[in-house]
């Protein structure tokens, strides 16, 4: 007999508007790796009734598609995702109904259609990030922070898929400071100190994570928190992602859709 | 102060350990209450990891049930893995609750569900970690009441030291009973203490609570008797049964996790019970009589239940779900209202017959075509009668080929080993029955390219079962029949190379038997391993069979019995057995009779279609069959997606 493989009747119905979103994880999930934010977005879509489009094929998937993403455990206040839709939508209108379906700490911010040609990732050159520093003096990390950047290179090692690699944390840094610890948030126990880095790294490849800064600093200036508080439970958030420039300012992906007469390009 | 969060403490862990996103909650349908609104607090537990133990439909349906009243609290706790142990008990970070991670020593209630013996050394950890004394009779009026349910509860003896109590059956209305009962309690200053409410939750009689029973052995090993030692305190406790599963139609809201967890998916239960009567089968002796949802509850539930959660799979559940009468209606109807969107449906349990192709193909509508599996456990036709599995070898070979012509290429059939009476040449049946299967439909289909996978798992006897009485067969001679049968299914390299053979080697099975049929003195057993560093016992990389072993040797002689005398010994009729004064509504008598048609091959048919054959159920428990058909049909439904869900003040 020999059947042919089950191919799906007709094609995926095709995209007419594309919405770019911008989104925080916060809190406690900021645990949430990409792939489980991956997961709850698709099912959130589902939930808000979005009109998701979706790829051709016999296993056919949504249409999403995510800028470079925090890693598991880092806070962000700026993430952003591409959405291809198949009806068009009220982005503001979507920006709620998606932040409705996600946990909270999972938090939706703003949503703004795609105007403009460009990939979200073309325009993400650089992050800003705030790390704070349980069992760090204010001293101690300004300290650190004048060794670093008396250095043209700081090599630190960081295991990868690829195995164990060695690279240079120092060129991908292009601003970074101590920040006097008055501004500490509250939560943060006033016994124990705690400095903040205020930390502006450009995306390059390999990718400069705000820990692989920390090890830096450790292995310029033996930066070490007070016992019990380890790097590793530093708490890094990422304030801001986009294009950095000359005057080292970020401007956020979203700020070229946002007025779209004012761009004059289509 | 009580009911605060550790999260502070948990978080500064967290960045060090693996997979943290399992520690944090925030999974949608999760509840959270401030601490002092409600009278009563449960902690609900499914003691293994989180992955495993958030999909359990027994803990979420309990957590919503518990929920839904506004005077209970009731919030969850999984296993942590060993990583996370050694961190909290070098920071001094108590056992927590994921909803608001607050220690679960601080709750009313603490209650575990065993769906396997391999968790309790997990429970112990648990108890450990929450700084609850491991015995129960070390314990005070400021630790927890310690209560097991789920399967396992049927006998709860080898972990009788542990827990304060044990409820045999369903949950949802136990919990409801037992919260009134401390509620009331504790609004009347909880007069006499831990003992009081203990006496008062036993003199309900369906609430176990070993310590107020007294067992008495004989030289030899066995139970002489087992008798209470209070006054008003039951001689049997009886299990649960809710009826009208229509007026119980949880879980409403799923919960969804975060991280990724064994099953992705909305399951609702369209039937409980089974009365198929496999011999080896204690969920479908224990869980009588059968009582069926609506097919227009189940399509609401599956509705509702998707809106809510955002799943694409629904899985229709229950021991056999093609039994349920208006099995084809409701597949046929659910494909309908479903068709053209992305959600697939699956009917995990299904048996063999020609009639489950045809469901599986209404359910594969919308093109995703998940695979097919049949499990007709034995490999000759005599093992089958042994077992009461009343499938034939035309059946099997049928709705293979079917399957195979309708153009599944991948069939997977489950068999058991170690069965009672069960011969080399039982289990080398296997082989000749999986050749004829690809030969069958090779020929049907014309192709080569089809497959079957030959999966087996150990037989383990359990309680309340007719092979209660049952001895275990030796993990080295399963072991051998295994090595035979992969020997025997390659003999022919042709078929061979078109038949996948999965199996488990047979030491875990002989201590998840010791843990099955134990009695009060396995408990001892189950510290040593415990103290030992036994973790995650259902897990075979963390499993040690020679830990079980040691300890069983260091502990066991004392009583005067070993770990083959829980095994491989054979029972006889007289002998008291450790759940004899727990009701699972079994006739023991009529067990026995089952016990014996086993062995002389005789069948039993099943009582929804043929006369009631006295196993005591329903009269004991005062139930009957629940089953339709109703007539009614399910209407199409306009396509779900109704437009962007902006909820209302945003």
């Amino acid at each position: 007999m020999g059947r042919t493989k089950n191919q799906p009747e007709g094609g995926q119905a095709p995209v007419v508007q594309r919405v770019r979103v911008r989104y925080a994880k916060r809190g406690p999930l900021r645990f949430t790796s990409h792939r489980d934010f991956a997961r709850a977005v698709e099912r959130a879509i589902h939930r808000a009734g979005v009109p998701i489009a979706f790829s051709q094929g016999f296993t056919p998937h949504p249409k999403i598609s995510f800028a470079s993403a925090a890693p598991t455990g880092v806070a962000s206040e700026a993430e952003y995702l591409e959405l291809g839709l198949r009806e068009r939508v009220e982005p503001e209108a979507l920006c709620k109904a998606l932040d409705a379906a996600l946990s909270p700490g999972l938090d939706v911010l703003e949503a703004v259609e795609v105007h403009t040609a460009g990939s979200l990732a073309d325009r993400i050159t650089a992050s800003r990030w705030r790390i704070e520093l349980p069992g760090v003096s204010d001293d101690q990390l300004s300290t650190a922070v004048a060794a670093f950047v008396a250095q043209s290179e700081v090599l630190v090692e960081r295991l990868t898929k690829q195995g164990r690699r060695t690279f240079d944390t120092r060129d991908a840094v292009a601003a970074i400071e101590a920040v006097p610890s008055q501004t500490s948030p509250p939560g943060v126990v006033a016994t124990a100190p705690c400095a903040i880095l205020d930390l502006v790294v450009r995306q390059v490849t390999p990718s400069v994570r705000p820990d692989d800064v920390l090890s830096g600093l450790r292995v310029v200036a033996d930066l070490e928190p007070s016992a019990p508080h380890s790097l590793r439970s530093a708490r890094a958030t990422r304030l801001a992602q986009g294009t950095l420039t000359p005057q080292g300012e970020i401007v956020d992906p979203l700020e070229a859709d946002r007025d779209p007469v004012a761009i004059g390009e289509r | 102060m009580r009911g605060e969060s550790v999260f502070p403490q948990l978080e500064q862990l967290l960045p060090l350990i693996s997979k943290p996103i399992q520690y944090v909650g925030g999974e949608l349908g999760a509840v959270v209450k401030p601490w002092e609104s409600a009278t009563v607090r449960w902690v609900l537990s499914y003691p293994d990891a989180y992955e495993v133990g958030l999909p359990n439909q027994g803990v979420q349906i309990l957590y919503e049930v518990l929920n839904e009243r506004e005077d209970v609290l009731a919030e969850r706790t999984y296993a942590v893995w060993p990583d996370l142990e050694k961190l909290m008990r070098e920071h001094d970070v108590p056992q927590f609750t994921v909803d608001s991670h607050r220690a679960v020593g601080d709750f009313d209630l603490f209650g575990l569900s065993f769906s396997t013996e391999l968790g309790y050394t997990n429970m112990l950890t648990e108890l450990s970690l929450a700084k609850i004394p491991l015995l129960a009779a070390d314990r005070d009026e400021s630790h927890p009441i310690v209560v097991a349910g789920g399967h396992a509860a049927f006998n709860p003896e080898p972990i009788a030291d542990f827990i304060d109590a044990a409820v045999l059956g369903d949950g949802e209305e136990a919990v409801l009973e037992i919260t009134d009962i401390v509620a009331a309690w504790k609004r009347e200053g909880s007069p006499g203490g831990r003992d009081e409410i203990l006496l008062r939750l036993a003199k309900t009689e369906s609430v176990y609570v070993p310590r107020f029973y007294d067992v008495d052995y004989l030289a030899d090993g066995r139970i002489q008797r087992v008798v209470p030692n209070r006054p008003g305190v039951p001689f049997r406790v009886h299990k649960r049964t809710t009826m009208d599963l229509d007026a119980w139609p949880y879980p409403k809201k799923p919960l969804v996790p975060l991280a990724e967890t064994v099953h992705e998916r909305f399951a609702v239960e369209i039937f409980r019970g089974c009365t198929r009567g496999c011999r080896f089968c204690q969920a479908g002796m224990i869980t009588r009589p059968v009582r069926e949802r609506s097919i227009t509850t189940v399509a609401q539930m599956v509705h509702e239940g998707l809106e809510f959660s955002g799943f694409t799979e629904v899985g229709l559940l229950s021991l056999s779900s093609a039994d349920h009468s208006e099995i084809g209606d409701i597949c046929s109807g659910l494909a309908d209202q479903y068709q053209g969107t992305n959600v697939s449906l699956s009917l995990p349990s299904t048996r063999v017959d020609a009639f489950n192709i045809d469901l599986a193909q209404e359910l594969s509508r919308n093109g995703r075509r998940t695979g097919l599996t049949f499990a007709p456990e034995g490999g000759s036709e005599r093992i089958r009668k042994v077992i009461n599995k009343m499938v034939t070898e035309e059946d099997l070979i049928r709705t293979v080929t079917t399957a195979y012509s309708n153009g599944w290429r991948q069939v997977k059939l489950y068999f058991m080993c170690g069965l009672p009476t069960e011969t080399d040449e039982d289990v080398l049946q296997i082989a000749r029955l999986a050749h004829n299967v690809i030969k069958s439909g090779r020929q049907a289909t014309g192709s080569k390219d089809i497959r079957c996978t030959v999966s087996i798992g150990g037989f383990v006897p359990k309680p309340h079962t007719p092979f209660q009485w049952a001895a275990m067969e030796r993990p080295e001679v399963i072991d051998g029949r295994l090595k035979a049968l992969k020997n025997e299914i390659n003999s022919d390299r042709s078929l061979g190379r078109a038949i996948g053979f999965r199996y488990h080697d047979g030491e875990p099975s002989l201590i998840e038997g010791l843990l099955a049929r134990g009695d009060r003195r396995v408990g001892a057993v189950i510290r040593k391993v415990w103290e030992e560093g036994g973790r995650f016992d259902g897990w075979s990389e963390h499993f040690s069979y020679r830990r079980w072993v040691d300890a069983c040797a260091e502990v066991l002689p004392g009583f005067g019995v070993d770990l083959d005398w829980f095994t491989t010994r054979e029972r006889e009729q007289s002998e008291v057995l450790p759940w004899d004064h727990l009701d699972s509504g079994l006739d023991k008598d009529w067990l026995w009779q089952d016990w014996q048609d086993a062995l002389t091959e005789y069948e039993q048919d099943d009582c929804r279609w043929t006369p009631c054959f006295d196993c005591g159920v329903c009269p004991s428990m005062d139930t009957q069959i629940q089953i339709g058909p109703t007539g009614r049909k399910l209407l199409p439904i306009t396509p779900v997606n109704t437009g962007l869900r902006v909820p209302a003040g945003a």
